[in-house]
């Protein structure tokens, strides 16, 4: 009996017609696939238009959304995190100009070389990140798990995200952000579309299950 | 059996005694005591082969008013949603046209591309199996789970897992396998079957599940209400012990890329992220034919998914990895590559359309007769339109298509007529899939099979075929047919002695006219006309 690899492989080449794996004559004539949906948006990357998409979609979403200049954000940071929140994990990269309204808040830094443990996330209250592109049509955040975004888990466990993004890393369209991305395909990444909400009792709409039920959305202009 | 049901001209052939038959869903045979509380138990012993054909299954499930009445909501509901959605897409149909021919291509090259992606995924630090069927499949996640020594896995919704049994081949390893999708929660805790393969326990009320939760979920707050945040939020609580303790994971995949090795699973509740990213090891069983050639290719199906599947711009969490990420979730990574029949279906040059569903549950949303009947009707973890055509060609190897199960009918070899070929489904695909020529070609496989043997049906078509060829022949055969008059009632005959009891069994019988047309051209005023002619010569 062969192995199932090489069963599964020939069984697939005998579908095709063509059980000779030395053939490579089909390769030449592979379909050229038309492409002929938008590429790229109408609006450039950071554009007022943009954003104004992009919040629509959040606030669709039940993201809460602000927009701030660039010398707003600390303060725009703290207020996500309001008087409940004392205790927050950071990755290694953020910079800690966005943290310098925080008040009496134990601030604690995650990175692969010396990650926090499951339980440990989960006894914190609010996560802050970057990150890496942001969708405006579908209201959707990437992250690509850069050192200003950090691993998987730390933008999972804690409750509250709160996501600051450069008005620049806005693009319109999901294209636009997969050829971005395709610079790192290996790299793990979340797209994050408002906080995470099921409708599996009778279609009822729940937001927040089990990933962060809160997300605020810092937007700096 | 001879019957007839939405336009199925019966099953052919007696014995619905197939091996690893069950109650039917929505009957009361073999339940369990401990299960009263929520109706039957309809667990198949083959998850692509409930058991009854599916006009006696859907016979059953008609009977059920809370079902049709929650599937009418929620198909109504999710089809209003995706529409609002897919119109705003200005190149929805460019879109489509991608879709499609990329999954054309996929299986064109599937060899190459399968090969492509072992490798990609083997040079991140993954490890790649590859499963010929269920059982091989089931042995390799088992294989894996006790090397860890863990006895329980949490899991991820997916068809694949479902469609191998997975959870059932594990428990006799004794490893529990825990859902933590919520509707797939509330099937597993049921002890129940999915019915909507996005929206699984949608024939289940609010207070039904409140009730599953406290007598099943062992952790559920005494006072839990029926209001759905509230359950909701008793599911977080008790998930959330299994995910932050958890050894292993399993999932199934939407989308592999060749090209890099990634894999991706789209999903609402962050289930998928905690089972994705938390434990130490990675489970992902995939159909072969999920694959898509490159990177880029996921700027169509991210797009063509989402708004086709809950009717959202984009699902709220979307994960891909690639292998191993050192110090970023799980540190061991298998991909068990699954055939169980796909390589069957990829034989067929008009049926493989069927592998390139991306499991969207779109069609089951617009089916009139998957609205009525629901899903456990189609007998198989693939429901509604997509189910008609994959469940027979995936089961072809034991029956399926032609019927020949052990000598006896195999009830799927009915789905094919599950469908009034209305094509909305067609309409819908967003990888533009002919559902409805696919119907037409599995029904006529079917037949095909079923040619030497000498049926009430093929003598009755025979006959038509005769009369109907000779314009003399098929006068003299109308001329009886005003004696139908005398049976009619408001306007239709709703019912004749057997055999014609096969046709009004479902539906009613038109009232033959007073006259025929010839008759009616033959008395006419006007002049003659060569047909008439023929008649008054008679």
């Amino acid at each position: 009996m062969s192995d199932a690899r090489s069963e599964v492989l020939s069984r697939v080449r005998a579908a095709l017609g063509r059980p000779d794996p030395e053939a490579t004559d089909h390769v030449a004539a592979a379909k050229e696939v038309s492409r002929g949906y938008r590429a790229a948006g109408e609006h450039a990357p950071g554009s007022a238009e943009a954003l104004e998409i992009l919040v629509d979609r959040l606030v669709d979403y039940k993201a809460h959304v602000v927009q701030v200049p660039a010398d707003g954000i600390a303060a725009a940071v703290a207020a996500a995190l309001g008087d409940h929140v004392s205790s927050i994990v950071v990755p290694p990269g953020l910079d800690p100009a966005w943290l310098a309204g925080l008040d009496g808040v134990d601030v604690r830094t995650d990175s692969p070389e010396a990650p926090l443990t499951a339980a440990e996330l989960d006894l914190l209250g609010a996560v802050v990140t970057a990150a890496r592109v942001v969708i405006a049509e579908t209201g959707t955040i990437v992250l690509d798990a850069g050192p200003d975004q950090g691993r998987r888990a730390i933008s999972l466990v804690p409750d509250v995200h709160v996501c600051v993004v450069r008005a620049e890393q806005v693009v319109q369209t999901v294209p636009e952000a997969v050829r971005l991305l395709g610079a790192h395909p290996e790299r793990p990444q979340t797209w994050i579309s408002g906080p995470s909400a099921t409708s599996d009792i009778e279609l009822d709409r729940v937001e927040g299950v089990h990933g962060p039920r809160t997300l605020h959305v810092v937007l700096a202009t | 059996m001879s019957r007839t049901f939405l336009g199925i001209p019966g099953l052919r052939r007696p014995g619905d005694h197939a091996p690893g038959r069950h109650a039917a869903p929505g009957g009361t045979a073999g339940a369990p005591p401990h299960d009263e509380p929520f109706g039957p138990v309809p667990h198949p012993a083959e998850p692509l082969r409930w058991g009854p054909s599916f006009p006696d299954a859907a016979k059953e499930t008609l009977k059920n008013a809370q079902m049709r009445r929650n599937l009418a909501h929620a198909t109504s509901t999710i089809r209003a949603k995706r529409a609002r959605v897919v119109d705003e897409v200005t190149d929805w149909e460019a879109l489509r046209d991608a879709g499609s021919a990329l999954k054309e291509r996929v299986m064109d090259d599937l060899p190459e591309l399968l090969e492509e992606l072992e490798r990609n995924v083997t040079t991140r630090g993954g490890v790649v199996h590859w499963a010929r069927d269920a059982a091989e499949a089931n042995r390799i996640v088992a294989g894996i789970v006790k090397a860890k020594g863990a006895d329980e896995v949490v899991k991820v919704k997916s068809m694949a897992t479902q469609e191998i049994g997975l959870n059932e081949a594990l428990a006799e390893e004794g490893i529990a396998a825990v859902e933590t999708d919520l509707a797939e929660l509330i099937v597993q805790l049921a002890d129940d079957m999915p019915s909507h393969i996005l929206v699984p326990a949608i024939h289940r009320n609010r207070s039904e599940i409140r009730d599953i939760f406290l007598a099943r979920m062992g952790d559920a707050p005494a006072d839990l209400s029926d209001v759905p945040r509230e359950l909701a939020m008793a599911a977080r609580a008790h998930l959330r012990r299994k995910f932050l303790s958890a050894k292993v994971a399993v999932s199934g995949a939407n989308f592999a890329v060749a090209s890099t090795g990634t894999l991706a699973v789209v999903e609402s509740e962050g289930n998928g992220r905690m089972c994705l990213t938390l434990p130490e090891t990675l489970v992902t069983v995939m159909g072969i034919e999920k694959l898509v050639p490159s990177y880029e290719d996921l700027e169509v199906f991210l797009q063509l998914l989402p708004r086709s599947s809950t009717g959202e711009r984009m699902n709220p969490y979307t994960s891909l990895w690639t292998g191993v990420t050192p110090g970023d979730g799980p540190q061991e990574f298998h991909l068990v590559l699954l055939d169980n029949g796909r390589t069957s279906v990829l034989a067929d040059e008009v049926g493989r359309a069927a592998l390139h569903c991306i499991r969207c549950s779109a069609c089951l949303n617009v089916c009139p007769v998957y609205e009525r009947v629901g899903g456990h009707a189609y007998g198989s973890v693939y429901p509604g339109p997509i189910g008609a055509i994959l469940t027979p060609q995936l089961t072809a190897s034991s029956g399926g298509v032609s019927g020949q199960l052990n000598g006896h009918g195999d009830p799927n070899s009915a789905l094919p007529y599950a469908s009034t070929l209305c094509g909305a489904c067609y309409d819908v695909c967003p990888v533009k899939i002919d559902i409805p020529s696919i119907l037409v070609d599995l029904r006529t496989r079917e037949v095909d099979a079923d040619r030497s043997r000498v049926t009430l049906w093929g003598a009755a078509m025979k006959a038509a075929s005769f009369a109907m060829a000779d314009g003399k022949r098929f006068a003299l055969a109308e001329k009886p047919l005003r004696a139908g008059r005398v049976l009619a009632r408001d306007g239709v005959i709703g019912r004749l002695p057997y055999p014609a009891s096969a046709w009004t069994d479902s539906r009613d019988l038109p009232v033959p006219p007073k006259q025929t047309f010839r008759q009616w051209w033959a008395e006419r005023d006007a002049p003659a006309a060569p047909v008439a002619q023929e008649e008054e010569e008679k």
